[in-house]
């Protein structure tokens, strides 16, 4: 399939966000105790393993990290067409009076937030939950907003957000795309 | 008067499978489930029987949860409809319902409008008009789930009819050895199924996915308990094209020479003997029964160091199988049954997808409005 996007972030632009979000975590959270860092599946996984390198590589100490898979919480269930492919979740620690950084890439309606919160408390009782996420491109259908964001975007509804990254896609970098066919969203990974 | 001697026995050499490597294909996302029903496994590809897996991986996650119980199939019903008496089956698909949040009813024949006359297609249809989108049914009569389904608007799954299929228990089966053996896979390995074949949707299912798999399935039994079956196999499964078969054929025996069965086996799965199924004498006794095929320790030392023992249950213990062995260190009966609860909530989870919305405009997050 040719390119038909836009870049809008390249992949040094995608590193610098990536190391300035693991800075603004720590210092928001003061340190890195009772700190984790919690993956959404599916490129959100990596993206928080990074950001988890990054402390370690400034703070001396690397925040455990999780996945967590919220196909199961999603509130569309009953009107796809087809049951999106489940990925497995690993939280590897007791969320119990931990801050959990949530990490995703795009941030757009707000859905896949409110599943993911909907499963960490089925885990436990994390003292705070807050959220990361590479790209921010609006369009919010619930009261949800990111603590750190690593570049906003302004986008139409017929656009598509692409993010890639090394560990899935070979390479990194964030593309604007305009949608073929009306957008639905069927795959949540 | 004696059981069938092994000179009898039966041997198909089918020529050795060519399918597929069992790991082929992991990782793999394009896999879409299109079934409505599941009331055989023989409709299953490969790779769809490898994504009920994966499926079910992630459902005993869940099971693990702190809180072991997900929204995925909130405000939905799954209605339990048992012409036969069940425990575990019955249990494992209620619990399996309930794991996934949805609402179960249960409707037991014996104490239904069923006594009183009504047909197995009023029924469902009663059972689709309150309401429920999935049915599980089981019923003494192979083929009576089809029946079911011509309709029912939701989804059925077959739960169990007659000799003819169990697909839920053979999935288990095979998950169940994938996660005991070495390596994952039960490909190449021998796989004994022993006992009552004739009378066994247990291993007629099984014999399908198993040779799916790649796996040297055998069969042993007296040959009262044999007979016919063999036809029964090759037109099934090592049938011409159409049947689901692949080129190249795949591979079992059919025999009643249960040393040559057993030898080198990585997994030994004992049936129950179904004593409500037989007709006339087809066994002089139980105790000759016991003797001659029962798998008791000193058999179970044939097999392969370490071989896995199966059972699908309820067991007759001291007749198919010997306490001890049923209990042994290599026995991973219990884990079938835990196994079964995942393969169920894999299958409820995927029967719904394929029932499916509107696929309208999807209300999901979709991130980036594509792999988010």
């Amino acid at each position: 399939m040719p390119f038909s996007g836009r870049r809008i972030m390249t992949a040094d632009e995608v590193r610098r966000a990536t190391v300035r979000i693991s800075h603004e975590i720590v210092e928001k959270h003061g340190g890195t105790e009772s700190l984790v860092l919690v993956g959404i599946q599916r490129r959100g996984v990596p993206l928080a393993r990074r950001m988890a390198d990054a402390i370690e590589e400034h703070e001396g100490r690397r925040p455990p990290v999780g996945a967590l898979d919220i196909t199961f919480y999603r509130d569309d269930l009953s009107t796809i067409a087809q049951q999106p492919v489940v990925k497995g979740t690993d939280l590897p620690f007791d969320l119990n009076g931990l801050t959990v950084v949530l990490v995703d890439d795009v941030l757009y309606t707000g859905r896949t937030i409110r599943a993911a919160m909907d499963a960490l408390v089925d885990f436990g009782r994390p003292r705070a939950i807050r959220l990361a996420a590479l790209v921010d491109r609006g369009h919010r259908e619930l009261p949800i907003r990111a603590d750190h964001v690593g570049k906003n975007v302004p986008t139409a509804r017929e656009e598509v957000v692409r993010v890639r990254v090394a560990e899935i896609d070979g390479e990194d970098g964030v593309d604007l795309e305009w949608a073929e066919e009306p957008v639905s969203a069927v795959t949540v990974g | 008067m004696s059981l069938a001697v092994p000179d009898e026995a039966t041997t198909t050499a089918v020529e050795p499978h060519s399918l597929p490597p069992i790991e082929a294909g992991h990782g793999d996302e394009g896999i879409a489930w299109t079934h409505r029903h599941l009331l055989d496994v023989d409709i299953l590809t490969w790779p769809e029987i490898e994504l009920v897996l994966r499926t079910a991986a992630a459902m005993r996650e869940v099971l693990a949860r702190p809180i072991a119980r997900v929204p995925a199939l909130r405000g939905s019903t799954v209605a339990i409809l048992f012409y036969e008496v069940s425990t575990r089956t019955r249990v494992s698909f209620e619990l399996a319902a309930k794991a996934l949040s949805a609402d179960v009813v249960n409707i037991a024949a014996q104490s239904s409008s069923v006594a009183k006359g009504e047909s197995l297609v009023d029924t469902v249809r009663t059972i689709e008009a309150l309401g429920a989108s999935t049915l599980v049914m089981r019923h003494p009569v192979s083929g009576a789930p089809y029946l079911a389904a011509e309709h029912f608007g939701g989804s059925v799954i077959n739960a169990g009819d007659g000799w003819h299929a169990h697909p839920t228990q053979a999935l288990l089966d095979l998950a169940t050895m994938r996660a005991h053996l070495p390596d994952g896979s039960v490909a190449g390995r021998k796989v004994v199924i022993l006992g009552d074949v004739l009378h066994s949707r247990v291993a007629r299912s099984n014999l399908w996915t198993l040779t799916a798999a790649g796996a040297d399935v055998w069969l042993c039994g007296p040959a009262t308990l044999l007979r016919g079956f063999e036809a029964w196999a090759v037109a099934s499964v090592g049938g011409p094209a159409g049947s689901g078969a692949p080129a190249g054929g795949r591979r079992f025996t059919v025999t009643s020479d249960i040393a040559a069965a057993l030898r080198d086996a990585a997994v030994v799965m004992a049936l129950r003997i179904q004593r409500e199924r037989m007709s006339g004498s087809l066994l002089p006794s139980l105790r000759e029964y016991a003797a001659r095929f029962g798998l008791t320790r000193a058999r179970l030392a044939l097999a392969g160091p370490g071989a896995l023992v199966m059972h699908p249950g309820p067991m007759n213990e001291g007749v198919e199988i010997a306490p001890d062995v049923a209990v042994g260190p290599t026995s991973v009966i219990t884990d079938q049954v835990t196994t079964g609860l995942a393969i169920r909530m894999a299958l409820l989870y995927l029967l719904a997808g394929a029932r499916g919305g509107s696929g309208g405009s999807g209300g999901g997050d979709g991130g980036g409005g594509g792999p988010a």
